[in-house]
């Protein structure tokens, strides 16, 4: 990434969760994935990540947990190094330098010391042979360590990490590659190999496509191409080796996974149902079935009570013992190809752009993490290769959020092309969009451009779409004249033509009076009062491609990209060219909040950003290379709170952000020093977050902590320094803690433990100014030891008090911060217990 | 190649008999195949597989199961009848009524001393193996139910019975049942039904395999009388099951047609002694029918069932691959004519169990190219229809080269026609005196100028009856010199009536000289039983083909191998003609080119031409279709002795007629599966 005196490119989240098999931590409390070129902490229950163990300066290609020790974990990466983690508090220990690409790395505790890792056969390039190797990590204080000592296992092997498990404690490595499966014994140092004919009668690949060992017996779990599993046994002869067949997937199988005491065994592929099979009882088998998407990784916890299965729309789902699923961690859904613009959610400040097959994601940019679907085609997706279904290609927000309009378009080979637009209605009461007018073929062919009136004060919304059969169409909101039951609902209220033109981009001018519609070459302005067409604008040669009005004191600019690479800005008082300039511009884009215009500019493979105003000459920013390809989805976000930066190039960033996607569907953004910085801050507190004890009291708390989390993260943002939370305090701690035999009764407690807060409310010094709080600190911590004290111990109690008094003896040891957080969260919020009581 | 005429004949409605039951002997290497219609077949698994023997069935009589003691074969049927057969005579032995209703099992222990079976009113009952016979020696505790399955221990202490819900365990001593292990019922709806414990085996270390109607295949304890391990194995049926002789392994055929194979393995690799388990392994599916009787041995599944195939599956760990026994074998059609062929009449005889068909072939006019259909000037026509008598089943038929003469045999009787032909219609009288010698006999065929009846009869004679208007006298009975008395399958006799060969199953052929009524000489005997034989009518020389395809060519009048033949032997058969799986059911000869010897298997017709020179083993042996496309000069360069024509498959008879016309008799395995009844309704995936 190119640095950019403060301003960095980034990514912004969105990367591949779903690349390698995830792994679940020994307490089943941290699910560890790859995320592109980082390793990504999640917390199972409550699907944050935690932290990202970033050092890796390429791809990340698998996780391991390390056998001797169930607190570190190895990754390995493209960049071949081996790097050796502590992933509860995020540390990197160690770096292994190899000194080539690794596309996957296994260890088992029989090997102690050893990782076996897969790098192509010829060091030097990316050739397509593997081969599996043992690396001796060396004993050594580095932090850095060189080893480069190889010893091949086995050659041409397969880079697909699920082609190759460790048998029975280590004794053996099985292999697949192509119809051959290959099983070595350490011990003897000799190779099995048994190979399948290519296809069999019925037409069924056979190409192995994942292995899998049972953890007790000596049973190799094969999955293959047709669908079919097979469990080899007795594969330590050369012929009577047997295996048997089982049967349910009807395409490939693209992950297996046997349960740590081997009584069960996981399958999954592209039908999206978990099938757990029992061992040696196949015929018995269990299904979870509307996991989505087609699973392409299956984990299992090592206490074998949780799975995980990641999804090919980057999910990764938790589930509880084949049952239910007990957490989603949703990736943004990154389809073949997007085609709606990418969209910002006025509302929810959400990203909104093509998700699974059908539907609309909204993505918090903010929070790395998928809100919800909307379901916009409302039809069952059928997998089916070939199979042509209804995608949604265009989507427009009006300016408030409330309305939002989607088209959705099938074009199967023969039939003529189905064109839906959908207007959709925000529903306070559920949150969500719903449907309230589905138009069908709104035009007779494809809709080019939508867009919404951006006004904000006039009373009726409007929709323009434009369409490849020369019209544009205007459509507004009206009620029905006589029923009474139904509410209103879209109609078409305008159709527009220009010369028998095909019009491709329409665009409203800030403040909604005109409406620009290109035809081709020429620039038709309407009043969109009267439709009246006011004026003409042209800029021969060359159509236009994009077209964008100027925003706040640039608003009386029009600026348009033509195909002849010409970047011209009209003035709409006087009509007439105000400037132009040469450039490839492949997107231009207006900024909602400023007066500024992004254009990515399209050079020798590479794409530049300018950002301007359309008044000044001079460009605010420019970047050079900010990726590789052609940029054509990119969207300002705005920001949910200023930045301040008063740096010169930096200024552009304060209200919006801007991100775009790349040609690798890699979602990117701009960001200045200080936020990386702010990050930074915010990622090391959250480590403290997941210490909570699965208690009953967790529920309560966990719910409290949510919503003081939020109350809090305007406070956060402020001070990057963050005080401890609330349940560390010892007291709290105590009282969760102590068994529940000694304690007095909940009903006791809870009314006690309510009082002592309400007291604290009712205090009136807790309102003073914060100033004031530093001087009176010391009185306060005596306060509320009393507080405590008289929470908790009851002189009259009998002997288990007496206990409880001793337990709660620590509590002088409270630190100033610590009281200071006590106090404030009394003074947060509770009514969530108010309302427990009263239920 | 040469052209012929082909009179393509689909009219033959023969349809084979579902598989009822099923016995190898292990020592023997002989798998004794009982059918729905009673018939017992006996297969030799050393030799190719070649149906040596078939004992014809008879009404009434429907085996259920069968059972090899040493070389005696028995068999028990629903009639309540145990029957042991005689194998040298082609029919049983005796008949013994065991007087409790009909038998559903028969089962011998491991010493060979007794024999069990399991009857309908709940008996077992034991019966001690004699010399000559069987004699009834007690009844184990009678049962309420119906004894569906036995299995003995290999001690021969314990009986394992399996009945409706539930499986009992005897001593043999003393005759009272020990244990009593409850099958479960099926779920859902067959739960009301009772479960039928189709099949049990009872191995050495006292575990019980049971399989039964809930689609269960279930281990148990012998000794505890617990259930060790269930597998639903198929959602309906397990008919049957059979134990591998090293007790490492075991099958369940199911109702759905599948074979699934069970493994004992240990569940690790390096220490074999311990931890073994039965694991579920190998899924075979060669049938879409009822798998009703199984057997498994040392290297290969073999399988039968409604759909009336046997079918032999290697098991690819136990035998080396790409040999002739890793192939798998379907038996379909009997490797025996059924059809018989008037040469000069151009009739055509077919035999079914309980009639004869003789129809005259249709004419065509015109000429075409080679590869048209002609057009049929005079449809085929049956001629006549004629229902044998009594309750046995027809064992052999012949129809004389003129004819005129029609004769049939059961195991009791041969009964002899005079046919007329005046115009269209027939005329059958029955020729009422026969020879007394004419009673038992297994093969029949007419001299080539029909005044001669031969017929094949005990201890390996033949007997020679000869015929004029409206009589028949007993001329001599022709016996070979060396001790063999197993039952003569194949009879030949020469053109010109001067020869007469005759093949038994103990590979022998001998040829006889009918002018002197003696024996001419013996061939030499070779490993592999004949499957055809034919005496050339212009060298005398005596062609065999063997069920390991080998082909010797005898000069009757040197009594040696001729030269051809020598050279035959010294280069070798072609690698693909030894891999065929269909023994040669026929051999004729081309009365035109002397050279040409005309051979017929399931698969395919092959003119051998002994004037060209024999194909190397890396020349292409099927090669019509490239030769067709080859000029003149190169197609004689590339052209070799076997000619082979694939264009009819599934052939039963190939014969050529005395005007050049070849006929050729299919009966396509596609109408014989459609005349079975619907199999199983299984629900197939995306249907």
């Amino acid at each position: 990434m190119v640095e950019h005196g403060d301003i960095r490119v980034v990514h912004r989240g969105g990367s591949k969760i779903d690349f390698r098999q995830p792994v679940i931590t020994n307490d089943s409390r941290f699910l560890l994935c790859t995320s592109g070129d980082c390793v990504k902490v999640f917390s199972t229950s409550t699907e944050e990540c935690i932290h990202d163990l970033q050092g890796h300066t390429d791809l990340v290609t698998g996780v391991l947990l390390r056998p001797s020790n169930h607190l570190q974990v190895y990754s390995c990466s493209i960049d071949g190094t081996v790097r050796l983690w502590d992933f509860t508090d995020g540390i990197l220990i160690k770096t292994y330098v190899i000194g080539c690409p690794i596309y996957s790395i296994y260890a088992s505790a029989n090997h102690e010391g050893v990782i076996f890792i897969v790098v192509p056969m010829l060091s030097d390039k990316r050739s397509e042979l593997f081969q599996l190797v043992a690396v001796h990590l060396p004993q050594s204080g580095d932090q850095l360590v060189e080893s480069r000592e190889l010893s091949a296992v086995l050659s041409s092997v397969s880079s697909n990490p699920a082609d190759i498990a460790f048998g029975r404690g280590g004794e053996y490595i099985a292999s697949a590659k192509g119809f051959q499966l290959k099983v070595f014994f350490f011990k003897k140092q000799k190779s099995y190999e048994f190979s399948l004919k290519e296809d069999n009668k019925k037409g069924g690949l056979n190409t192995f496509t994942c292995v899998a060992c049972h953890p007790k017996d000596d049973c190799i779990a094969t999955g293959h191409a047709d669908g079919k599993i097979r469990l080899w046994r007795n594969f330590n002869h050369k012929k009577e080796y047997t295996y048997s067949t089982l049967h349910w997937h009807h395409n490939a199988v693209s992950s297996l996974c046997f349960t740590p005491e081997g009584t069960n065994l996981l399958s999954g592929g592209v039908e999206s149902v978990l099938v757990q099979w029992r061992y040696n009882q196949e015929s018995q088998r269990d299904f979870l079935p509307r996991l989505g998407a087609a699973i392409t990784h299956i984990a299992v916890s090592p206490d074998g009570a949780l799975f995980c299965t990641s999804h090919s729309d980057n999910k990764i789902t938790i589930i509880q013992s084949c049952v239910k699923v007990s957490a989603v961690i949703q990736g943004l859904v990154k389809g073949e190809n997007v085609q709606t613009d990418l969209i910002v959610d006025p509302r929810s400040k959400a990203l909104v752009l093509n998700g699974k097959p059908g539907h609309l994601q909204f993505y918090s940019l903010q929070r790395d993490k998928l809100f919800y679907n909307l379901d916009i085609v409302q039809q069952e997706y059928i997998h089916e290769l070939g199979l042509e279904q209804f995608e949604v290609v265009k989507a427009a927000f009006d300016a408030s959020g409330t309305w939002l309009a989607t088209v959705e378009e099938r074009k199967q080979k023969s039939a003529e092309l189905e064109v839906n637009l959908k207007l959709w209605a925000f529903d306070e009461q559920t949150q969500s969009f719903v449907l309230n007018t589905t138009i069908s073929a709104p035009h007779e062919a494809r809709i080019t451009a939508m867009c919404f009136r951006q006004a904000t004060d006039s009373q009726t919304t409007m929709l323009v779409s434009t369409s490849k059969d020369g019209h544009f169409k205007a459509w507004q909101l009206a009620t029905p004249a006589h029923t009474e039951d139904e509410g209103p609902s879209w109609s078409c209220d305008f159709v527009g033509t220009y010369h028998g033109l095909v019009p491709e981009c329409c665009c409203f001018s800030a403040d909604s009076s005109l409406l620009a519609v290109s035809f081709q070459e020429v620039v038709t302005v309407w009043s969109s009062t009267s439709w009246e067409l006011l004026t003409t604008l042209s800029q021969p040669p060359g159509a236009i491609r994009d077209l964008c009005f100027g925003r706040l004191s640039c608003s009386k600019y029009l600026l348009g990209t033509t195909t002849k690479n010409l970047l011209c800005c009209w003035n709409l008082l006087t009509c007439s060219l105000e400037w132009s300039t040469s450039m490839d511009i492949s997107l231009l884009l207006a900024d909602p909040l400023s007066e500024n215009m992004a254009a990515f500019c399209c050079q020798a493979g590479c794409t530049d950003l300018f950002v301007f105003k359309p008044s000044e000459p001079r460009p605010l920013f420019s970047h050079k290379a900010v990726c590789s390809g052609t940029v054509t989805r990119a969207v300002f976000a705005p920001r949910e709170k200023m930045l301040d930066s008063c740096e010169e190039n930096g200024q552009w960033l304060n209200r919006s952000q801007l991100h775009f996607l790349t040609q690798y569907m890699d979602l990117m953004t701009f960001t200045t020093k200080a936020e990386d910085d702010r990050l930074m801050a915010s990622s090391k507190q959250l480590v403290i977050d997941d210490s909570v004890a699965m208690t009953p009291f967790y529920l309560l708390l966990g719910k409290h902590r949510h919503q003081q989390q939020q109350n809090e993260d305007p406070v956060s943002s402020l001070s990057a320094e963050r005080t401890a939370l609330p349940q560390s305090s010892v007291a709290i701690k105590e009282l969760l803690q102590t068994p529940a035999h000694v304690l007095p009764s909940t009903s006791f407690l809870c009314s006690m433990f309510v009082q002592s807060l309400l007291i604290s409310v009712t205090d009136p010094r807790e309102n003073n100014k914060k100033a004031e709080e530093e001087v009176e600190s010391e009185k306060e911590e005596e306060d509320s030891e009393e507080e405590m004290e008289s929470g908790i111990v009851r002189p009259d109690q009998a002997a288990v008090s007496v206990q409880a008094a001793e337990s709660a003896a620590p509590t002088p040891t409270l630190t100033k911060a610590q009281v200071r957080e006590l106090r404030r969260l009394k003074k947060l919020d509770h009514s969530w217990l108010a309302g427990l009581l009263d239920s | 190649m040469g052209e012929f005429k082909v009179h393509r004949v689909r009219f033959f409605d023969y349809m084979p008999s579902a598989i009822r039951a099923m016995a190898y002997n292990s020592r023997t290497e002989r798998l004794a195949v009982a059918r729905a219609d009673g018939s017992v077949e006996i297969f030799n698994f050393s030799d190719n597989y070649f149906q040596e023997k078939v004992i014809p069935g008879r009404d009434g009589r429907a085996v259920e199961a069968l059972c090899w003691v040493g070389q005696r074969l028995f068999s028990a049927g629903l009639n309540g009848e145990i029957t042991e057969y005689d194998l040298e005579n082609l029919k049983p032995q005796y008949v013994i009524e065991a007087y409790g209703g009909p038998i559903w099992t028969i089962s011998c222990n491991n010493q060979g001393t007794h024999l069990a079976v399991g009857c309908e009113d709940g008996t077992v009952k034991l019966f001690e193996i004699l010399k000559e016979k069987i004699q009834f020696q007690r009844n184990l505790d009678r049962q309420k139910n119906r004894i569906i399955s036995l299995s003995w221990h290999p001690s021969g202490a314990q009986i394992a019975a399996g009945m409706m819900d539930m499986i009992r365990i005897f001593d043999t001593e003393t005759g009272r049942a020990t244990h009593r292990l409850l099958v479960e019922r099926g779920i859902g709806a067959s739960r009301s039904r009772e479960v039928v414990v189709w099949s049990v085996a009872f191995l050495s270390d006292n575990t019980i395999i049971s399989g039964d109607s809930a689609g269960k295949v279930q281990i148990w304890d012998g000794l505890m009388g617990t259930l060790v391990r269930t597998h639903l194995v198929t959602k309906w049926d397990v008919l049957a099951l059979a134990v591998s002789q090293d007790e490492s392994s075991f099958i369940a055929g199911t109702s759905q047609g599948t074979v699934v194979q069970f493994q004992f393995l240990s569940s690790t690799v390096d220490r074999q002694d311990r931890d073994h388990e039965w694991v579920s392994t190998r899924t075979f599916k060669n049938h879409s029918h009822d798998v009703r009787a199984l057997a498994l041995t040392d290297t290969a599944v073999v399988s039968g069932g409604m759909d009336t195939q046997l079918v032999v599956h290697p098991l690819l760990d136990k035998v080396e691959k790409y040999t002739h026994e890793a192939a798998q074998r379907k038996i379909a059609f009997p490797h025996r004519s059924l059809v018989g062929c008037a040469k000069k009449a151009g009739l055509l005889l077919f035999q079914f169990p309980d009639h004869l068909e003789l129809w005259r072939l249709g004419e065509s006019d015109g000429n075409g190219k080679p590869g048209d259909s002609l057009t049929v000037k005079r449809k085929p026509e049956k001629l006549l229809q004629l229902k044998r008598k009594g309750d046995d089943h027809i064992c052999c038929s012949a129809l004389s080269p003129c004819g005129g003469w029609l004769v049939y045999s059961t195991v009791s009787s041969v009964r002899l026609y005079k046919l007329q032909h005046n115009n269209n219609n027939v005329s059958v009288n029955k020729i009422s005196k026969l020879p007394k010698e004419l009673r038992s006999v297994h093969q029949l065929c007419f001299s080539a100028d029909s005044s001669k009846l031969f017929a094949a009869s005990s201890q390996s004679s033949v007997v020679v009856v000869s015929l004029n208007q409206l009589e028949c006298k007993y001329v001599q009975t022709l016996r070979h010199k060396s001790d063999s008395r197993q039952p003569i399958h194949l009879l030949y006799p020469s053109e010109d009536g001067k020869w007469l060969a005759a093949a038994n199953t103990d590979c022998q052929i001998h040829v006889y000289n009918l002018h002197k009524m003696k024996l001419h000489c013996s061939v030499p005997v070779y490993s592999s039983c004949p499957t055809a034989v034919a005496i050339h009518p212009a060298t005398n020389n005596l062609i065999s083909v063997h069920a390991d395809q080998q082909i010797f060519e005898f000069s009757l009048q040197q009594k040696e191998y001729t030269e051809w033949s020598r050279k035959l032997q010294k280069q070798g058969l072609h690698g693909l003609w030894l891999k065929r799986d269909t023994p040669v059911t026929s051999v004729g000869f081309n009365p035109k080119n002397p050279t040409h010897i005309v051979l017929n298997d399931t698969f395919m017709l092959c003119i051998i031409d002994q004037s060209l020179p024999l194909p190397e083993s890396s020349t292409i042996l099927y090669n019509q279709m490239t030769l067709r496309s080859l000029p003149a000069p190169e197609r004689t360069r590339q052209s070799h002795a076997f000619k082979i024509c694939k264009n009819f498959q599934h052939l039963l008879s190939v014969s050529l007629l005395d005007d050049l016309s070849l006929v050729v008799v299919e009966r396509p395995l596609l109408d014989v599966m459609s005349q079975l009844p619907p199999p199983i309704r299984q629900k197939k995936f995306a249907t």
